[in-house]
């Protein structure tokens, strides 16, 4: 930790970037499993393809992540406070990590290739193991609603340093 | 179960106030398919069915149409199944109204085809919420689906042809439909609409069997003594067709190609076979072809995956129990 004040351009254009990628791939995620009608086919393909990307993405943010220097938290902070800052932030990238990667599996399993934009299709298992499928389709799905309370926690926190601690945590990121 | 009761309570009420049918979810759709007695493992609809293997033998004739591979002239292996109609893996297999050919091109690690064909050549409506409401008259009796259809004049072709269907004592000697209609595409990139039928080669009076595997143990002895095959025929819509309606057949005046042969050579009890674990959702498609926006054919791919999870699930957590025939 150093003096900075603020999160660095890149890491901040990652975290906003990140922010909407992700809340529209849940928002779809949730409709498309429930929906019948006939963009489900439309947005299950692009909810893959931009699980490929986001995967990539995120590769790349923690890596610029740890090579930059990123702001203090706030000194007045409990020791607790801090250590779930911490934790919180790291289940963040691990959930991060986990969505695509146990999605890619669900579809791997199932021998189902994915198909990106027609230019190329991510390989699949010649012969479905469902034991396997079934393993990696709950946990995408535990994984989406621990990533959901995550985030819900992460915009609370974010808020009450605003709002209540009147502190510049939130506005490290703007 | 409460859900069911009250969606049959208010079936008479949605069909008098409006022609648009509630909106049903997948999972509202699949409960409806599974009804009040769940098994555990098995496919929430076409239950029962037993596992074939054998190979496509492409004359090449389609490969203008498609640049799919399997298309090309020669050899593809196939997992596929035999099903009948139903949530119950152990009912009667004769007394069931649709029967089915499921088959699965494993091509490589980026190529898949799956196929899911009924006997039916058209579907009664046109869209799913409206299926879901054809689900409900018929578990609600002949009183309430002979009302279903007479408010459903689409469903005109499929009555006509139920009227005349007379189900023979084999799957080996059955018509299978890929109802909906698909786009193949060319090297050039060009589309052309299709649906197709897998035609018998044989001829099976029907049977009055009482044994409630008559089908699957009929097969099971014809393929062993020898190879149960199919024409496969692709039939070509052209500009007056809706590719996107799969209430409707095409004229029989339209282009048809032969585009080879599906030969069964093998036969496996259903729990033993490699078919179990595959959903047959007809939207995994290779290269070469791709799907309508028929909305019927959108739906089965959502319902298709909800009761697979379902299944998977229940297999990994052990809770599937092979039923006893009753």
């Amino acid at each position: 930790m150093t003096n900075t004040e603020r999160f660095s351009l890149s890491m901040r254009l990652f975290h906003w970037g990140m922010a909407a990628l992700i809340f529209a791939m849940l928002t779809a995620g949730l409709l498309m499993v429930a929906s019948l009608d006939g963009w489900q086919l439309t947005v299950l393909t692009a909810h893959k393809v931009f699980g490929v990307i986001a995967a990539l993405l995120v590769s790349m943010r923690l890596i610029n992540r740890l090579r930059q220097p990123i702001p203090a938290l706030p000194d007045d902070l409990s020791h607790w406070q801090k250590m779930s800052a911490r934790v919180s932030h790291w289940l963040l990238y691990g959930l991060l990590f986990a969505m695509p990667v146990s999605g890619y599996l669900m579809q791997y399993f199932a021998a189902r290739p994915i198909d990106v934009f027609g230019w190329f299709r991510l390989p699949a298992a010649l012969n479905v193991n469902i034991y396997n499928y079934a393993l990696f389709r709950e946990l995408h799905s535990v994984f989406a609603i621990a990533l959901i309370c995550l985030i819900a926690l992460h915009i609370g926190a974010a808020l009450h340093h605003h709002i209540i601690r009147k502190d510049k945590v939130l506005k490290s990121m703007l | 179960m409460k859900k069911l009761i009250w969606a049959l309570l208010l079936t008479p009420l949605i069909g008098q106030t409006t022609e648009v049918p509630v909106n049903v979810t997948a999972q509202q759709f699949v409960d409806l398919q599974q009804g009040n007695a769940v098994y555990p493992g098995f496919r929430r609809a076409h239950a029962k069915g037993i596992c074939v293997s054998g190979e496509f033998r492409s004359n090449g004739q389609l490969s203008d149409y498609s640049k799919a591979p399997v298309f090309q002239p020669g050899v593809t292996p196939f997992t596929g199944r035999l099903s009948i109609a139903g949530n119950n893996p152990t009912a009667p297999d004769l007394k069931a109204p649709v029967r089915s050919l499921a088959l699965s091109f494993s091509i490589s690690s980026t190529e898949q085809w799956r196929l899911a064909m009924n006997t039916p050549p058209v579907m009664a409506v046109a869209e799913p919420h409206t299926f879901y409401q054809q689900i409900l008259a018929i578990q609600a009796g002949p009183a309430a689906i002979k009302q279903f259809f007479s408010e459903h004049p689409e469903s005109k072709e499929f009555l006509a042809w139920a009227a005349q269907y007379k189900a023979s004592g084999s799957f080996a000697s059955e018509t299978y439909n890929s109802i909906n209609a698909f786009y193949l595409i060319n090297q050039n990139g060009k589309k052309q609409a299709v649906r197709w039928v897998m035609q018998p080669t044989v001829t099976v009076a029907t049977t009055d069997a009482q044994d409630v595997d008559a089908l699957q143990n009929e097969i099971a002895n014809r393929v062993a003594a020898g190879n149960v095959v199919f024409d496969w025929v692709f039939t070509l819509a052209d500009a007056a067709d809706d590719e996107n309606n799969a209430t409707k057949a095409w004229p029989d005046s339209r282009q048809k190609i032969t585009a080879g042969q599906i030969v069964i050579n093998n036969t496996t009890a259903q729990l033993e076979g490699g078919c179990h674990a595959i959903n047959f959702d007809p939207l995994v498609l290779p290269t070469g072809i791709e799907a309508t926006a028929d909305p019927i054919l959108r739906a089965r791919s959502s319902a298709y995956a909800e009761s697979y999870r379902r299944r998977a699930t229940e297999q990994l957590t052990g809770a599937l129990k092979e039923p006893e025939n009753d």
